[in-house]
């Protein structure tokens, strides 16, 4: 029972499913000896678009990054589709069926658009074709040879986003995908979203841009020094406002 | 003229070595920002590991070229698997002691059992004799060096710009960390490629043997000139290195001819321009 298993986590914790995704439990994790998350607890549902909202250094980044393995010192429960990852190394998490696009996107220099796009190695059957990538980012087709760092800064996004979906992973944490970018591009991303998400994508959002969260999630958590210290449904959106921007400093 | 043409084949030669050689150079430091000081020690354990072929099991040259690489670059595997793998993210120097450090124990050990004096190594007898040019007599060896390392020198330059696993090669030595978290065993990658490095040092070592015969102390020298071709070239550049390496061995040949007071420094000289105009090397990139 989802519900027993997160005992003491926020209340949109609370959302039923059988098939939770991922659930992370008393989650701490550190950098050097700089004690960054202290006891995060939420979880993830097939399907959904969660939302992990806070100010900058609240540790959005760093529970992306210890669910994605890359973090050196953590300790809890990261369970990711029934199997525990929590000890688990970064490539063993992605071949599990886990894709993580970084905050800073991670286009690689020295390659072209193209072998950024081919790079991560398909872990699981039902990726995205190089065809249904392009119906989703057509600019990227026309700049399949330009060195992946040329492109624009919408450009590198939507192929950070594109490489990932290609390799039939179907648990997608993004890191801010809307920084730094022109509105209609956050628009462009935001209906990319939308279309993963019918698509059947589980997706879990870190965001400060509260405005496209709200446009996409379905709920979210509220992150503040290491900790979930309260989390909705995007239906409780309204009557949470208030909170909402005492918490966000909005 | 033919004293000219002469020169400009030993150029070629030297070059083919340090090529092998620095391209090796090239790729370990590309991939585990390692200055591998050790790699005149492998290069000396592959002419080594074709002597003990050919003494205590009769495998010849030709088996020495497929078995040698193998052999030394398991034991450059072993080594960064115990060693230098602890040392990722540190500081250059660690690395450089390190591996001069084992550069000398190897080094130390072969001097022990074997002397200073070199070693006999024949020439396979297929490639015995040479052709008259009209212009020079090449022996056939000394242009199958040639022609064997750029095969070689231009095949790893393939396998690393122009594959895929190349192309893994080349993220994982802008940001291991992301490349591992798409599902891609890096530290196993790491050990390969320091593997591959070090079995082209080994290649270059059989190659070497026939011509400066098996001496523990061979390995002391070339990788001086080494250290500058990889720096002329750009540190951790694959084409720099190649073209820097046949393009050096070639001048210090000239030099040789024209100038030969200056065929021993000549190289360095060049370093010193190339860092005080372009400090990143002729191919590098800035950091």
């Amino acid at each position: 029972m989802p519900e027993a298993k997160m005992a003491g986590a926020p209340a949109a914790n609370a959302v039923p499913s059988a098939a939770e995704v991922l659930s992370v439990q008393n989650l701490e994790a550190w950098y050097g000896e700089s004690h960054i998350l202290h006891g995060v607890n939420f979880n993830v549902n097939a399907g959904e678009v969660v939302t992990l909202l806070g100010r900058n250094g609240a540790g959005k980044t760093t529970t992306l990054k210890s669910v994605m393995g890359i973090i050196g010192k953590r300790s809890g429960s990261i369970r990711f589709n029934n199997s525990e990852i929590v000890r688990a190394s970064s490539d063993r998490i992605a071949r599990m069926g886990v894709a993580f696009c970084p905050e800073e996107r991670g286009i690689f220099a020295s390659l072209d658009v193209r072998e950024n796009l081919l790079l991560p190695p398909t872990v699981k059957q039902g990726g995205l074709s190089m065809e249904q990538i392009f119906d989703l980012f057509p600019n990227l087709k026309e700049r399949l040879k330009s060195q992946g760092t040329k492109l624009s800064g919408g450009e590198q996004q939507m192929l950070a986003i594109a490489r990932i979906l290609r390799t039939g992973a179907n648990f997608l944490m993004l890191d801010e995908p809307t920084e730094g970018l022109a509105p209609v591009i956050i628009q462009q991303i935001g209906e990319t979203i939308a279309r993963l998400k019918k698509q059947g994508f589980t997706i879990l959002l870190v965001e400060q841009n509260f405005r496209f969260a709200s446009t996409v999630a379905d709920r979210f958590y509220i992150v503040e020094h290491g900790k979930i210290i309260d989390g909705f449904a995007n239906s409780e959106l309204q009557a949470n406002m208030d909170k909402l921007h005492t918490y966000l400093g909005v | 003229m033919q004293a000219l043409y002469a020169q400009l084949l030993v150029g070629l030669i030297n070059g083919s070595f340090y090529a092998l050689l620095s391209l090796g150079l090239a790729v370990i430091f590309g991939m585990l920002n390692i200055i591998n000081f050790a790699h005149g020690a492998l290069y000396m354990m592959g002419a080594f590991c074709a002597y003990f072929l050919l003494s205590l099991t009769g495998l010849g040259y030709w088996w020495a070229l497929l078995v040698a690489p193998i052999i030394v670059g398991i034991f450059g595997m072993v080594l960064e698997r115990t060693m230098l793998q602890w040392l990722a993210g540190l500081d250059h120097l660690y690395g450089l002691l390190l591996t001069f450090g084992l550069a000398l124990i190897i080094q130390g050990v072969f001097q022990n059992y074997f002397g200073s004096s070199g070693l006999p190594y024949a020439i396979p007898d297929e490639l015995k004799g040479g052709m008259n040019l009209g212009f020079m007599y090449l022996p056939i060896y000394r242009g199958w060096v040639v022609v064997f390392s750029l095969v070689v020198c231009l095949s790893t330059w393939f396998l690393i710009e122009k594959t895929r696993l190349g192309a893994y090669l080349r993220a994982a030595t802008e940001n291991p960390t992301l490349v591992r978290a798409f599902g891609i065993n890096v530290p196993r990658m790491i050990t390969l490629t320091y593997g591959l490095g070090v079995g082209l040092a080994a290649l270059a070592g059989v190659l070497s043997a026939p011509i400066n015969q098996v001496r523990p102390l061979m390995g002391e020298n070339v990788i001086i000139v080494v250290f500058a071709v990889v720096v002329i070239g750009g540190m951790g550049s694959i084409m720099g290195s190649i073209i820097t390496g046949f393009a050096l061995g070639v001048i210090e040949g000239l030099t040789k001819y024209f100038y030969p007071e200056a065929s021993n420094t000549v190289v360095f000289v060049l370093m010193v321009l190339v860092l005080l105009v372009k400090p990143t090397g002729l191919t590098g990139r800035a950091a």
